[in-house]
């Protein structure tokens, strides 16, 4: 099953605010691409250094799973991005490197050559990004794939979750050069709205940036943080959180208290997965295919 | 409508809330119960508090470790709790319920547990 921007636009309109796909193929995309078609892959939270099986009795299986999985895609993403926290945080300045360095080690065998990262507050806010910045550059920036703007915004370096002044000042300088009607893609680590502000899901100042954003008319931001797939819309702009790869949180708002969610020893690896998302230009509309990752 | 001062006091900082569910009703807060919370990693202790509505009280905040926040949402509210400083915010339930409160500042592992509520009763 798939979630377009028509498909959900439709559905708020009818009074629908949260929507859901299912599980879809790996090779959804297959002999079907346009020459204004792409997709890309989203893996999100995989927190590299956590080993509580309580929640993960495969901490330390689960990222090469995922990496296996996206290098059996056929055909391969035009890129793959990883929104955020991509190592477990520590204390330790040097235990951060060397989560940084085994994940970066992963990763790198990734069969598509084009990988995106992203800081979470797990890798980033506790130094203010410096070890991550070590390892992948830039907190924030932004690249163009074959007409479409893409935006990573940092959400997570200063420890009490704002953009800041300086980096909405470049927002704003960024997004002053895109015509209102350029396809424009958001990438962040929390969200930018707030989903769920008891439970830290939310951005200070996340409301200036969709204030920022709003003039512009084909806007979709991709996140993570809430590990698990949420869709919402703040007017036209959609928001699409996708699921970690490391343990699955509650719904927000299904219990006062935010809490990990065991393991399944029955179903393994339930509630993990990654997204394809299939873009089309101009309209920037984008087909999205979760895909769960399971036993073997 | 919420409004927060903030006045350096005797070398404690001063956070005076007032409107929306904790409201100034004209009360004087100087006599008010001092509640102490203690902040460190990953927990406030006490970690929830119980207030009746129309009685004031100040909450005196300290850190024992490093910077935490403390952050009431569903009120607006929040303040940086900063180790050595104490911050008193001074309140006067006016409607009752449930009201979590949660460090708002990345503090480490632990940080997504740190967080407590407040219930208010009639």
């Amino acid at each position: 099953m798939s979630l377009n921007r028509r498909d959900f636009l439709k559905l708020t309109a009818v009074g629908g605010a949260v929507f859901s796909s299912g599980l879809g193929g790996m090779n959804v995309l297959a002999g079907s691409r346009k020459q204004d078609e792409f997709y890309f892959v989203q893996l999100s939270d995989t927190h590299w250094g956590f080993e509580d099986t309580r929640f993960n009795a495969d901490p330390k299986g689960t990222l090469p799973k995922a990496v296996a999985l996206v290098n059996r895609l056929d055909p391969q993403p035009d890129f793959i991005v990883f929104t955020g926290d991509l190592t477990h945080t520590t204390d330790d300045p040097g235990i951060r490197r060397k989560r940084l360095a085994e994940f970066q080690t992963i990763v790198a065998k990734l069969r598509c050559g084009s990988v995106r990262f992203m800081p979470g507050e797990h890798d980033a806010s506790l130094d203010a990004g410096t070890a991550y910045k070590e390892f992948f550059g830039d907190l924030n920036y932004t690249f163009d794939h074959k007409g479409m703007h893409f935006i990573a915004l940092d959400n997570v370096s200063d420890p009490r979750a704002r953009l800041g002044d300086g980096q909405l000042a470049w927002l704003r300088e960024d997004l002053r050069q895109r015509d209102r009607d350029a396809p424009i893609v958001v990438l962040a680590h929390r969200p930018l709205f707030d989903l769920a502000p008891g439970w830290g899901w939310s951005t200070q100042d996340g409301a200036k940036a969709m204030a920022l954003l709003m003039p512009y008319r084909n806007v979709t931001v991709f996140y993570g943080h809430i590990h698990q797939e949420h869709h919402h819309a703040t007017g036209h702009i959609l928001h699409h959180s996708a699921k970690s790869l490391i343990f699955p949180l509650p719904v927000p708002g299904s219990v006062e208290k935010k809490y990990k969610i065991a393991w399944n020893t029955e179903k393994p690896y339930r509630g993990l997965g990654l997204r394809n998302v299939g873009a089309t230009l101009p309209d920037a509309d984008f087909d999205i295919h979760e895909i769960g990752l399971k036993r073997g | 409508m919420i409004s927060v001062m903030r006045q350096p006091a005797r070398g404690l900082l001063a956070v005076l809330l007032f409107g929306g569910s904790f409201a100034s009703s004209g009360q004087d807060v100087k006599d008010a119960r001092v509640i102490r919370i203690n902040a460190s990693m990953f927990h406030y202790s006490p970690a929830r508090i119980e207030l009746r509505t129309g009685v004031p009280v100040t909450l005196e905040l300290r850190s024992l470790d490093r910077l935490h926040g403390f952050n009431i949402p569903d009120l607006g509210v929040r303040a940086d709790v900063l180790p050595g400083q104490a911050v008193r915010v001074d309140i006067l339930p006016e409607k009752a319920g449930r009201y979590l409160f949660l460090c708002d500042i990345f503090c480490g592992d632990g940080h997504d547990e740190m967080g407590g509520i407040i219930v208010v009763s009639d």
